[in-house]
Order: C-alpha cells, then structure tokens, then sequence
C-alpha cells in the first residue's frame, strides 16, 4: 500500500530501515536477554539525527512532526520494540517542553535532546495513580524561587538513563485536577534519586524505575507551563505521543507477520509447506489486512495532528486503541502459526509477543482509550 | 585540513553474475554502490576533520550517475564534492585515470588525500599510487591506522605480508586503507537533506587543464580486453587417509616443496 510520503519520508523511513535491519535487529535478542540498555545504539541512531525528527528545526530539530516520529518507531519497533520504546520515551519527555516550555526553557533543554546528547523522560504514574492520573501524591512546595519535590513516581520508562525529567506534582492539593504542575528535574539534583530497575515481561531493553524526591529543591524558572496546570500538560502531551505508541504497536505486528510468513513457506508437514494449508492461509491474511487498517489509522491519525488539528484526542486514542489491540492478536497468532518454534527463544516472535502487551497498557490503557473516545463521541455529538 | 578522498562508483559485485556462454559479467540491472573500501576511506577522512577540523571534498570521476555517489558521501559527512565528467575521460586506464583525479586535486588544494585500497570491479589497486606519484607526493597503501601527530606530520600502520609496520610520512601526501581501519558510519538525515539539494556540475578536460594526450582512452597504454571467469582446473585431488599427525608433516612437506610456505 503506498501512503504518498514525501521524498524526506521516505528518505526517513529508508535511513530507520536501515539502522534497524543493520544495527538492531541482529542484538535484539541479547538485549531482551539480558535487559542491556541499549546505550550504543541510541548513539548510532543519534548520529543519523534520529532525535532531531521531534524537535522543530529552531532549535536544532528536523521538524518532521508526529508522522516522521511514527516512520521511525514502526521500522526500530520491527527489529527491537525495547529500543523502540527508549527512543520513544524521549520524545514524551520533549514533547512538553515543545508545547509549554518557555523560550529560555527550549534554548536551554531542546538542542541537546534533539542532537541524542541527552535523553529525556516522562514522570506522571505512582502507586496510587495510574488509569487514576489525578490521585497523585507527589507535592511541589513553593519555597521562595524554589520548589521543594517530595514523593515517588513509578514504572518510569528511561527512569535513571535520562538526564531531563518532566515531573507531574501536586502544587495545590484543595485545587484537585488544577493543582497540578509540571517540572523540568535534571538528573543529579540533589534529593532525586532512582529505586530498582524493574523487571519486566517485554520491551526489556528499556529501562523502566521508580524516581524518588526527597526534599528536591528545584529553582522556580523550571516549572513548565502555568501554575495548576499539570494534567493539561500531561494530556496535550499524551493526545500528540499516542499514534507513536500505535506505530510502534503496528511495527511489533509487521514484525511478527513477516517472521511467521517465512517461517509457513519453509516448514513442512504432510508433504506440503503450511503456508499451503488453508487455516494458515486465512490467520495470515487476517493478520495482514489488520496490520494495514492500524497502519493506515496512525498514518491518518499522525497526518491529521501535524495538519495543525486544535483537538485531535479522539484520532489519537482510536490509532493507539486499534494498533495496540492488532499487535497482541498478530504476535499470538505469530506464534501459533510457528507452533512448537514460536514457542521456544530461539525465535523471535515469543519476544514480539511479550513486548506486544505492553501497547495496550501504558501511555494510558485501552480502557482510558476507550473512555476518551466515547466522551469526544458524545461531546461532538451533543455540539451538532 | 583540506582532505579529498577519492570515491568510485562501481556495480555491487555480490550481486553480479557471470553470462555462462561468454563468461562476461552480466552490468545490467546490478546495482551501484560506493565502492566498499572508499567508504573506509571517507568515514578515515570524516573522522580526521572531526578530530583537527578541516574540509572533506569527495572526488569521482565517471559518467553523470557517478553523481549519486558523491550524493551518498554527502549524506556521509562529506563537506562538499566535485564530478569529473567529460566524454575525453572514457576508456580511460588506472594511469589517465590517476592523472585525471590529480590534476582535480591540484585544482582543489590539498593537504591529504584518502582512497580505498582497490576497487571491487577492477582490483588493480594502482590508482592511488598512480595519483601520488603524478603529484609528486609520498604514499603509503594498506593502512589500517592513520594519525596526525603534533608535528603535523602523518602517522601510519601499514600492513605488509608477515604484520604491520609503522611509517611517519610528512605531509602533503596520500594514503589507500584498508578495512581494517574503521568502521564507517551511517549516512544522517541532516546530511540526506542537505545531499538531495546539491547539484554537482561536472568539471571537465578543460576546467582541470588536462593534457588531451594524457586523458582518456588517448591516454591509456593499457585497455581491457575480456573479463572473464577463468576454466577450473581439471586435476584431480588427492585424497590422504590415515593418521592425522603424519599427514599433517606430508602436507607441510609438500607445501614447501611447492613453495607455498
């Protein structure tokens, strides 16, 4: 299917197929193995200007927009969604800066993120707050021109790798959903440490940890955005990062397919190749047509954002939805079709697949999806 | 530091196939690539700008989609590149060929040039030597490490038949490495971007003041005149049986004999 991407797309698209057949995929194994953090390959992908698609080109970025991002993370997600998933994360850590950083605050933090010097990351889960996003216990005390942090924030996707934080915390508890803020934290600062690494089921290159404030003194320039203005930070950044999620999701199923595909071409039984066998023939073509019709709604959902959209919450949950739910079912199916094979480590698809459940958890769980979805349908149609 | 480093487009001979009637390659549809050792070369010459700062220029000479290579070594790192292409250049031989790309070189200025050991379509590996010797400058082929020292002169590890040795060598001068050296990088987008947007008009006989006699098929006392797949031998092998430690002694006694070793 041609998606009409410019020749920069597909020069893009060509350079991330490139760094992900060459340099990735022959690792990705002993990444996930041994949950190495996979340092030297964000420097490669760094030095072919990979962190620059984010950010815009006045502060050293390429400007390509959400559908450069999701050209990236569908080719490294097929090789590796681990690799994927860290360079994503990044971009979730930049993506605040870029709609409510202050022109002293991009100059200072935007150019090293862009060149990979830096990595950045995203802090708004703990504990008690997950799909609860509002029951965050995490404080900001204003203190004179500082603000003093103190809490835990949980399951942190680059947590102790990023050198630049974005902290979601409670400025005013009586002010409930408006009394949150957002905060630029630098690792290093004093009182901002890291729990363990967690250990997780997939995407184990990346590292995933708790961050811990204890009476962390920020100076008062690193609030981000207005006073109380937390959570609206936090979905204008989610709404514009969720079609990556998707890319990513539709990258793992990419994955899965074609190594599944391969492998019924070559396995015989009964005299034939399974590829020959008709419940074969019809997994494939399922799995296939679902592939394209995620592939074709992050596309549209992407396209639509970069266009300049004002509200775009609906599309952007529906690519994530939709994506993340077709990469669980084409990696299961994955391994199906490869039967004992796809069982054992020796294959890659068992990894697609316990990296596939992941897209339908976090940057909000399909459920939240489905909720924002249904309140957009319902606040479009009481608007006509 | 001005560095050149002499590029070749040539056609990627893992995928070519020998016509079995006319044991002659088969050109057509082959893709082209940068020739594998060039691109050794550049990521050597990029690395050395990086270090000591500097230009990189990317040198070819070939027909107009020679073009897409110096795109290639653009999106590279290379700072900027220069076609040599004019119908006088065809048919040339490893010796109009090293004229041509010097007298390119004198033109741009230089203080090193880098090439790739050989190229993979012709093997003769003589052009940079060629090129050396026409402007008049030392060269060292085979390197596998290059460094410049405080005294600005150049240091060397050659390879040889038994190892390596070390040569200092002063500057101007030009070096052939070797893979061995470095591992090349991948192109980035900032330099794809800036690749797509460069036109490279072609310098001619005329722009490098080339002597007509000296360039071209006119300036070759050598010409190709078959590639070819050469017959396999015919012979039979022989087959030793028997214990491993006294075949072992036999087969080192017959490769003395037979002076391979």
């Amino acid at each position: 299917m041609d998606y009409f991407l410019t020749e920069e797309q597909q020069m893009l698209r060509e350079l991330a197929r490139t760094i992900a057949v060459e340099k990735i995929a022959p690792i990705a194994a002993e990444l996930d193995e041994k949950e190495i953090f996979p340092r030297e390959l964000l420097q490669v992908m760094a030095d072919s200007d990979l962190f620059r698609v984010f950010v815009p080109e006045e502060y050293g970025g390429l400007g390509m927009g959400a559908m450069g991002n999701c050209l990236v993370m569908e080719e490294i997600s097929k090789a590796c969604a681990g690799v994927a998933v860290t360079y994503a994360a990044s971009g979730l850590g930049i993506c605040p800066l870029l709609l409510f950083g202050s022109e002293e605050q991009k100059e200072k933090y935007l150019p090293a993120l862009a060149s990979g010097e830096k990595l950045a990351a995203f802090a708004l889960t703990e504990a008690e707050a997950g799909s609860d996003a509002a029951n965050i216990r995490t404080t900001a005390t204003a203190d004179g021109d500082e603000f003093i942090l103190n809490g835990t924030k949980q399951w942190i996707t680059n947590g102790g790798e990023a050198d630049v934080y974005i902290v979601i915390a409670m400025t005013d508890k009586a002010k409930g959903v408006r009394g949150a803020s957002a905060f630029i934290v630098e690792k290093g600062t004093p009182g901002f440490s890291f729990g363990k690494k967690e250990k997780k089921m997939g995407i184990r290159a990346s590292a995933t940890s708790e961050l811990i404030f204890e009476d962390c003194r920020i100076p008062r320039e690193n609030l981000l955005g207005r006073r109380g203005t937390g959570y609206i930070v936090a979905m204008r950044t989610l709404d514009r990062t969720r079609p990556g999620v998707g890319a990513q999701a539709v990258g793992i199923a990419q994955g899965a397919m074609e190594v599944a595909l391969r492998y019924a071409r070559e396995r015989v039984q009964f005299g034939q190749p399974i590829s020959s066998f008709q419940a074969i023939q019809h997994m494939l073509a399922d799995m296939a047509t679902q592939i394209e019709a995620a592939r074709a709604l992050v596309y549209s959902a992407a396209r639509f954002i970069d266009s300049g959209a004002k509200e775009f919450s609906k599309e952007a949950s529906m690519a994530k939805l939709f994506a993340s739910d077709t990469a669980m079912k084409v990696t299961v199916d994955a391994v199906q079709i490869m039967g004992g094979s796809g069982y054992m480590r020796d294959y890659p698809v068992e990894k697609m697949m316990r990296d596939a459940k992941i897209t339908q958890i976090y940057e909000g769980t399909n459920q939240i999806q489905r909720n924002v979805i249904a309140l957009e349908l319902i606040k479009e149609s009481v608007k006509q | 530091m001005r560095i050149i480093v002499c590029i070749k487009q040539v056609p990627d001979t893992a995928e070519v196939k020998i016509n079995r009637e006319t044991n002659t390659l088969i050109r057509e549809g082959v893709p082209s690539i940068i020739n594998p050792f060039d691109l050794h070369a550049l990521e050597e010459g990029i690395r050395i700008r990086e270090k000591h700062g500097g230009t990189v220029t990317a040198l070819t000479m070939g027909p107009a989609q020679a073009g897409e290579a110096l795109r290639e070594a653009v999106a590279l790192g290379a700072d900027d590149a220069v076609l040599l292409s004019d119908r006088a250049f065809a048919g040339a031989d490893t010796l109009a060929t090293a004229y041509t790309l010097a007298k390119a070189a004198e033109k741009i200025g230089f203080d090193l040039i880098l090439c790739g050991r050989q190229a993979i379509d012709g093997d003769t590996a003589q052009v940079g030597p060629g090129m050396a010797e026409c402007l008049a400058i030392p060269h060292v082929t085979c390197i596998r490490r290059l460094a410049v020292t405080e005294t600005e002169k150049f240091r060397v590890e050659r390879m040889t038949d038994d190892g390596y040795e070390t040569l200092e060598v002063k500057g101007p001068a030009l070096f052939t490495v070797i893979r061995e050296i470095n591992t090349p990088r991948l192109p980035s987008l900032r330099g794809m971007l800036r690749a797509k947007k460069m036109a490279f008009e072609p310098w001619t006989a005329a722009t490098i003041n080339a002597e007509a006699e000296r360039i071209g098929l006119s300036g070759s006392p050598t010409w190709v005149v078959k590639v070819f797949n050469p017959p396999l031998p015919d012979g039979q092998g022989e087959v030793w049986q028997g214990d491993s430690a006294e075949n072992a002694a036999k087969l080192i006694a017959v490769l003395r004999e037979r002076q391979f070793v």
